[in-house]
């Protein structure tokens, strides 16, 4: 019982984090309990959609299928994120000053919670359809359904909560710095989910490593402790790291705040500008 | 703005596309039976790429997983997958079946 419940924990607990981060960094968004909770949603479903499809995908690209699948969904994760940070930090003024205009501005057109839903989807889909799979296995070999399901209820409550104290931990950070923390942290989130991403495309031998382990730091922290986990949901921690994942970590890190400087640069203190049309969403008075 | 974000996603998905490596390796093969691996032990010259074929004979899934290697990957039941290692430091790197690991235990040595 024990096993299935480590086993379940460690899936959940991945998830539960990336869930509590897109929760805390979509505070005072009117109508991000709706986003959030469809993405859940969407996860569950889409993995055991993946799950069932799970000899398709690995049978795809001669073997390398499941590699490709799990690369790309990092990657478009990595992407949405990368979004949603932008919008945050050119919008990040006027919704420190005036929460209620952030409501309006999502409504008004631009929509970064919907980016954040399919982070939230991605994060479960991924976990969770290796949950179904290892649940599969366990029943068709027989093991006994009391056992099964007592196992992973409790990696399941376990690693919600986890989640749940990262949540109200986050939520601790004062208000004035709360976007700025948890878009620093979604920037290293995504981050991390292309360096992982690109992990998956080495494995599958489709990229070169650029030296197949930089450094060993699994003495200090092994991969599958607690610390490894966290760390590795957080920034995509390796404890042997590729040269092409710290390269896929730098970039993505470099480019979002290369292009976050650029946007301070265009965009000095709302005035009309001409030729960039995205970028005016002036808060609504009142 | 589309295309401040298009440049931050595009950089690292070109490098992709442009590294594409290919050429032959040479193949292990592993069976897992039983929830079993035979051989369960797998001797590979050190500083060598090594493609590992897992031929899983069981009828439920099975993820390959080893942290030293730093390699994850779901085999279904009466099916097979290939894992890329390498190329490796000399030593041994444990590898498992993370859904049977009682029994489902392996070892890769590198010399």
């Amino acid at each position: 019982m024990l096993g299935t419940a480590l086993i379940v924990f460690r899936e959940i607990f991945e998830a539960s984090l990336i869930v509590s981060i897109v929760a805390a960094a979509t505070r005072g968004l009117s109508s991000r309990l709706r986003w959030i909770g469809g993405g859940i949603l969407a996860g569950i479903l889409g993995a055991m959609l993946v799950a069932g499809f799970a000899d398709v995908i690995a049978n795809f690209a001669s073997g390398v299928g499941q590699e490709i699948f799990n690369a790309s969904v990092l990657f478009a994760a990595a992407g949405m994120i990368t979004w949603h940070v932008l919008w945050m930090s050119s919008h990040g003024k006027a919704m420190a000053k005036d929460l209620g205009s952030v409501s309006a501005a999502v409504k008004s057109g631009a929509r970064p919670p919907s980016a954040l839903l399919f982070v939230v989807a991605i994060a479960i889909l991924r976990e969770g359809s290796e949950i179904v799979l290892f649940m599969y296995g366990l029943a068709a070999g027989g093991s006994s359904m009391t056992t099964l399901i007592a196992g992973s209820a409790l990696g399941f409550i376990a690693g919600i909560a986890a989640g749940t104290a990262l949540y109200f931990g986050l939520l601790r950070i004062p208000p004035g710095k709360m976007f700025s923390a948890t878009n620093w942290l979604l920037i290293l989130v995504a981050a991390g989910m292309a360096s992982q991403g690109a992990h998956f495309l080495i494995q599958a031998d489709l990229i070169p490593a650029l030296g197949s382990q930089l450094w060993n730091t699994s003495a200090l922290v092994a991969n599958g402790s607690m610390a490894g986990q966290t760390l590795h949901a957080l920034i995509g921690y390796d404890a042997r790291p590729t040269g092409m994942q710290i390269l896929f970590f730098i970039a993505v890190i470099a480019g979002i705040g290369l292009t976050m400087s650029l946007q301070r640069k265009s965009a000095p203190p709302p005035k009309k500008k001409s030729g960039n049309p995205e970028a005016v969403t002036s808060p609504q008075p009142g | 703005m589309k295309r401040s974000i298009l440049l931050a996603v595009s950089a690292p998905m070109l490098m992709v596309l442009a590294g594409c490596s290919g050429g032959d390796i040479p193949e292990q093969t592993l069976v897992l039976e039983n929830h079993k691996f035979t051989p369960d032990q797998i001797d590979i010259p050190h500083g060598q790429k090594v493609k590992i074929k897992v031929e899983n004979r069981d009828d439920a899934y099975e993820e390959f997983d080893s942290d030293s290697l730093g390699r994850e990957k779901v085999i279904p039941g009466k099916s097979s997958g290939v894992v890329v290692i390498g190329p490796l430091e000399t030593g041994k790197y444990p590898f498992m079946g993370e859904y049977h690991h009682e029994t489902a235990q392996g070892l890769v040595v590198v010399q």
